[in-house]
């Protein structure tokens, strides 16, 4: 019993950063069609981002770290954006294979800037207690996601330019007829998304090592999260990666680490099997 | 829909088009370097070196057949590779071990034989499950997944997770698999010393017939009434559902072919390379060799061969010469080839859109 109950900060934390990075991997392939694959990498820039920042604000770095590692990755994919990804809106498999190029040499950048072997960044003292079964970064995670998430939802339906984002998902077209800049609506998204990343990658240095490779582990359960809640959608996003994230930590629980990721497989296709196109589905008569 | 009123489709060939020589020429002629000059100038270790560039070759075959023809981008051939490569390396590791246990169950402390590895004692045994297990597992997830109309992305994300999961899965089952270390230091393959330059000279030239038979195949495949609907079911999936045709069964089998194909090529390798681990068959691998598809060109077979053996060379050339710049020009390969040439190398060659 006590073994279950401690399972739960675990796999609710790791679904909350599921959840950080999923959002914007979600945002960008709804809105645009595309599959960023360097988006893992923007997760190592954030996490890099509260490593350096260190040395200046010592134990607190990961405050001061938040908004800065969401500028830093915000920036990072706002130039992959300008410079590569736009070119190949609406080719989702190639911008798959575009974007792994990328994420292959931002890697070797951090190897070479950091070196190959894991960093570690000491976590705040006012983290270190635990509340109840909750270890206090784990709960600290969660909230940033909780906060993350309101404050996503609050942009996207109550201010123009988020209600604007929305009408670009739904119909490009349409949008652009009635006088939306779209492409200035793709820089904003793929800021957004790739700045909460950033924030992902700041959350995991309180749980773990640091290094070049760090993207690597959650890109892939990341996507899991984006098929299983739904393109575009936030509720989707939300209880698909912690569904995922609780999933995981369970089946790693109850059988082991090596079988879990089969059995989250098994558990995802047989889901497809119901809901082939997610939790929730933007409508569309669209044919492909 | 004004595009379609503008262009009508290409009218049907005229009762018999003027049989094109060009290709079937350029086969036999790689065909004879491959059998005849090669074996005879490349020193033992090169050509075992040309031999594992073979084997991806076939796995790249396999991937052009799937997404090139096919439009199903598959991340996770790796792991069709790998059940191919762990089936044929089980059988020679009990062939080497006789009566006893294979070392590394004995470091592991595995004391009997796992039930899963008797019946691979049988070479008939073990080479059918080179075919069967990546065919099953390949026929299953595709039945699956695109029976529910899940396909581009979806699909491309769906199979990179499986490559992730199998890799984990194998270093987890240390007893089972050899963890990390996968399965390696073979003794004899079928009666013959592994490591000796007869046998791997033989192996060569194994591989580079099956690849030649398998490409044969997959070629009239592709210029088959099948390959025509593979093609339209990659070019408009909803338009060849509404002409009567069920296009989860034509993808189906395609990925089941090219996941066939995989497993022979990983059964291939085990032998030539002497090891199979879950290094060689994660997510890295596996993109790897899409990106080798890429550049050899997609949207031809031939393309897919080539892009693989090039890729091969190139990985080997740079990562002794230039080890750390290896990253970044593979990183900016990809990018130039994917943004340049979507077309691949072949695209250079062929006037006529190979696309079509």
């Amino acid at each position: 019993m006590e073994g279950i109950l401690n399972q739960l900060p675990i796999g609710l934390s790791i679904g909350a950063v599921l959840l950080l990075i999923a959002l914007g991997l979600t945002f960008t392939f709804g809105q645009m069609g595309v599959i960023n694959m360097a988006h893992g990498e923007f997760i190592m820039a954030g996490a890099y981002t509260a490593y350096l920042l260190q040395d200046f604000a010592g134990r607190n770095a990961v405050l001061v770290a938040l908004p800065v590692a969401f500028l830093v990755a915000g920036l990072m994919g706002l130039i992959l954006e300008r410079a590569a990804i736009r070119h190949f809106y609406g080719r989702p498999l190639d911008t798959l294979l575009l974007t792994w190029g990328v994420s292959l040499v931002l890697q070797q950048v951090a190897r070479d800037l950091f070196g190959a072997p894991n960093v570690q960044v000491t976590s705040p003292t006012w983290l270190q207690g635990t509340l109840g079964p909750m270890p206090y970064n784990r709960l600290f995670i969660l909230l940033l996601a909780v906060g993350s998430v309101v404050a996503i939802w609050v942009y996207m339906n109550r201010s123009a330019q988020g209600r604007r984002m929305q009408a670009v998902m739904q119909n490009r077209q349409l949008a652009a007829t009635s006088g939306i800049n779209t492409g200035r609506v793709d820089q904003r998204t793929f800021f957004i998304g790739s700045g909460l990343a950033g924030i992902a990658g700041v959350a995991l240095t309180l749980i773990g090592p640091v290094g070049p490779t760090l993207g690597t582990y959650y890109i892939v359960d990341a996507f899991l999260v984006v098929v299983a809640g739904g393109l575009g959608q936030l509720r989707g996003a939300v209880i698909a990666a912690l569904a995922l994230g609780l999933l995981n930590s369970y089946a790693e629980f109850w059988t082991n680490a090596s079988l879990a990721k089969v059995i989250v497989f098994v558990v995802i296709i047989a889901f497809l099997q119901f809901r082939p196109q997610g939790l929730f589905v933007l409508r569309s008569r669209a044919l492909t | 829909m004004t595009a379609i009123l503008e262009k009508p489709p290409v009218t049907p060939a005229p009762v018999k088009e003027p049989r094109d020589w060009r290709g079937p020429a350029l086969f036999a002629l790689v065909a004879v370097i491959g059998l005849v000059v090669m074996p005879l100038v490349l020193e033992p270790f090169r050509l075992g070196l040309l031999a594992k560039y073979l084997t991806y070759a076939i796995v790249a075959l396999g991937i052009g057949l799937a997404w090139g023809q096919g439009g199903m981008l598959t991340l996770g051939q790796g792991v069709f590779f790998g059940l191919g490569g762990y089936a044929m390396g089980m059988h020679l590791k009990l062939n080497d071990a006789g009566d006893g246990l294979p070392d590394f169950m004995v470091w592991s402390g595995v004391e009997t034989l796992p039930a899963l590895w008797e019946p691979f004692r049988n070479p008939v045994f073990a080479i059918a499950m080179v075919v069967v297990v990546p065919g099953a597992v390949a026929w299953l997830l595709g039945t699956l997944v695109f029976r529910q109309r899940v396909r581009g992305a979806y699909f491309a994300i769906l199979t990179q997770a499986l490559a992730a999961a199998m890799v984990i899965l194998l270093v987890g089952q240390q007893g089972l698999t050899g963890g990390t270390n996968g399965l390696t230091n073979f003794f004899e393959f079928f009666g013959q010393d592994v490591a000796a330059d007869s046998t791997q000279r033989g192996l060569y030239f194994t591989v580079a017939i099956v690849l030649g038979v398998l490409f044969l195949g997959a070629w009239q495949l592709q210029r088959s009434r099948f390959g025509r609907l593979l093609l339209a079911v990659r070019d408009g999936e909803d338009r060849v559902r509404f002409l009567g045709y069920n296009p989860a069964t034509v993808k189906t089998i395609t990925f089941t072919l090219s996941a066939v194909m995989a497993g022979i090529a990983g059964a291939l390798f085990v032998p030539v390379v002497g090891i199979i681990s879950p290094a060689l068959l994660g997510v890295v691998p596996s993109l790897e060799l899409v990106v080798a598809v890429a550049v050899g060109g997609r949207f031809a077979l031939a393309g897919a061969v080539l892009g693989a053996v090039l890729m091969g060379y190139a990985k080997t050339y740079f990562s002794e010469e230039l080890p750390d710049a290896w990253l970044y020009l593979q990183g900016a390969l990809f990018i130039l080839v994917i943004g340049l040439a979507p077309k691949g190398i072949i695209g250079f060659f062929r006037r006529k859109d190979v696309t079509a």
